[in-house]
């Protein structure tokens, strides 16, 4: 069995061994590394928590089981999904995370001898207070990420679900938490623990029903934080330092990756908190289009322009993770390369369903990832090259952004592709992206509409480079 | 006087919020994604409480409530930390250089 001090510092190790497990990621080559310490932090936890137990007993079994169980599950899931998947898995992750604090603090709440915190109906004050803290933003965390994963998975419908009253009734939930917290602490009445966690699991799910799907990389940011924060309680009622560590890292990181994602699409964050998402799309949506004339081509005259192009910057988005193209544009690309073409790729913060989402994507067809570069890196390239290719991306290039205040999406920050001598866009129709508005680009002089499957697209061109 | 112990663990978890934005802040966008997947991965430490609620029980009260929650949240936190480091590790393993030019 281990002293109380020695497991203490050990908690300890493992707390640094995290923190240099995120600190590793600030480079690829230093990335794997940095997985390695968070492994080995993992191990040294959960082995030292084994050992200051020392109760090895029938349960150990029974604890084993459940361990291997989940392990397996997990690894299987690990192994089988695919890429493109990421945003779903991530928010079904985070749902475990809330769904495990919650049980961890239930746990607690019934038996607070194991963790010497007191006896039921006698738990000590400061305890029952963090206890309550973890379990209830464990249960916002749980029943948010449920819906975000709903919504990404199509299962539910990625529009927003508004109605009347909804701020006030959210406002209303929140005090009551606050309420049932305070007189649960005074009266210690389990009752009220478990009325606590019911009203907390409506609020997660009440908080991200108005969300719209193309917001689900702030939605999913924001409950990676929420999940962090609720580690963070529970490490404080288990008075482990592993823990609160954790928990503070992983709380701010999730607030840190919803700024970046509130700022690539200039909404401020407590438009966010408060779920007030889609209330601005609506009136875009009313505006009557007028028509115009495009110029669409076909994969023949994308070939041409590409051919006798110098450089090209691709701009994908959330569009080429759909039609999987990501494989089949890696491919065109080789075949430019070898024609001496200059190809980069220029990612916008908020492209796909979650932050880095159309990193992975590439790196997973292969693409170097010095090849693919952040708004701010490439924007002034555009000016310089012949052709952006735009795949599967839309809101993210329109130019009103930066000149109609009236429009929505102004301010947000924008790729400069019309400054290219030509843009080709592949897209299925001339429907209007997330935002609701029309994209000025497709009507440019110097832009070809690419009307097809992107994946289809992509590999015609290619037959024809 | 004496110091409450809750103090320095509040300490802790402060100073641990300024290195998380700082560590955070440094970490390149491209990696992002598997920063999230990573940092679920690491947030299921809280199988440690679990452990603790499973063991709790000697051997007549191994299925009392409490141990039962433990035990489920055991199996919840181990997806997450299997699932996790080793999504995170596929993910890595795909970011590759630049070959030299041939």
């Amino acid at each position: 069995m281990l002293s109380a001090n020695l497991s203490a510092a050990f908690y300890l190790i493992s707390g640094v061994l995290f923190i240099l497990a995120l600190r590793g990621l600030s480079s690829p080559e230093t990335s794997r590394q940095g997985n390695f310490f968070g492994i080995l932090g993992m191990i040294i936890a959960v082995t030292v928590t084994f050992l200051s137990i020392g109760n090895f007993s029938t349960g150990l079994v029974v604890v084993l089981i459940f361990l291997l169980m989940g392990g397996l599950i997990g690894a299987f899931i690990a192994y089988k999904i695919p890429m493109t998947a990421m945003p779903e898995l991530v928010a079904g992750f985070h749902s475990l995370v809330g769904l495990a604090a919650v049980f961890v603090a239930i746990a607690a709440f019934l038996n607070p001898e194991a963790f010497n915190l007191g006896s039921p109906g006698n738990i000590k004050l400061g305890s029952l207070i963090e206890m309550s803290i973890g379990a209830a933003v464990g249960a916002i965390t749980f029943s948010g990420s449920i819906i975000a994963f709903l919504k990404l998975q199509g299962i539910m419908s990625g529009s927003p679900i508004t109605f009347k009253g909804q701020h006030p009734l959210n406002a209303l939930i929140l005090i009551s938490i606050i309420i049932v917290t305070y007189l649960l602490c005074s009266t210690q009445s389990s009752n009220l623990f478990w009325i606590l966690l019911t009203i907390s699991f409506l609020i997660g799910f009440l908080l991200i029903i108005p969300i719209g799907g193309a917001d689900m990389p702030v939605v999913i940011s924001m409950l990676n934080s929420y999940s962090g924060w609720a580690a963070a309680g529970i490490g404080f009622t288990l008075e482990n330092t592993a823990l609160i560590i954790t928990g503070a890292l992983v709380g701010s990181s999730g607030a840190i990756l919803s700024y970046i994602m509130c700022k690539g699409m200039n909404r401020s964050f407590f438009n966010v908190i408060l779920g007030g998402f889609g209330a601005t799309e609506q009136s875009a949506l009313a505006q009557n289009k007028e028509q115009r004339p495009v110029k669409s081509g076909n994969a023949d005259d994308a070939a041409f322009l590409m051919k006798n192009a110098s450089s090209v910057i691709i701009v994908p988005g959330y569009g080429m993770a759909v039609a999987q193209a990501q494989h089949a544009l890696r491919e065109m690309v080789d075949t430019l390369k070898k024609n001496d073409i200059k190809v980069s790729y220029a990612i916008h913060p908020v492209a796909g369903r979650m932050p880095g989402h159309m990193n992975v994507l590439l790196a997973e067809a292969n693409v170097p990832y010095d090849e693919v570069f952040e708004l701010e890196e490439i924007n002034n390239d555009f000016a310089n090259a012949d052709v952006a290719f735009v795949i599967g991306a839309n809101d993210v290039t329109n130019p009103v952004a930066k000149t109609d205040p009236q429009s929505p999406i102004y301010g947000m920050p924008v790729l400069d592709v019309e400054k290219c001598k030509s843009v080709l866009f592949v897209k299925r129709s001339l429907s209007p992206g997330y935002a609701g508005i029309d994209n000025d680009l497709f009507y440019k002089e110097n832009t070809l509409m690419l009307f097809a499957d992107a994946k289809k697209m992509t590999e015609d061109i290619t037959k024809n480079l | 006087m004496e110091i409450d112990p809750f103090i320095f663990r509040l300490s802790i978890f402060i100073l641990s919020i300024f290195i998380g934005y700082y560590v955070v802040w440094s970490v390149t966008p491209s990696l992002h994604t598997p920063l999230m997947s990573v940092t679920n991965a690491i947030s299921s430490v809280i199988i440690v409480g679990a452990i603790i609620a499973g063991l709790a029980g000697n051997s007549d009260t191994i299925f009392n409530t409490s141990s039962i929650f433990g035990f489920l949240a055991i199996s919840l936190a181990a997806i997450n930390i299997f699932g996790g480091f080793l999504v995170t590790q596929r993910m890595l393993a795909m970011y590759k250089k630049k070959k030299k030019d041939k």
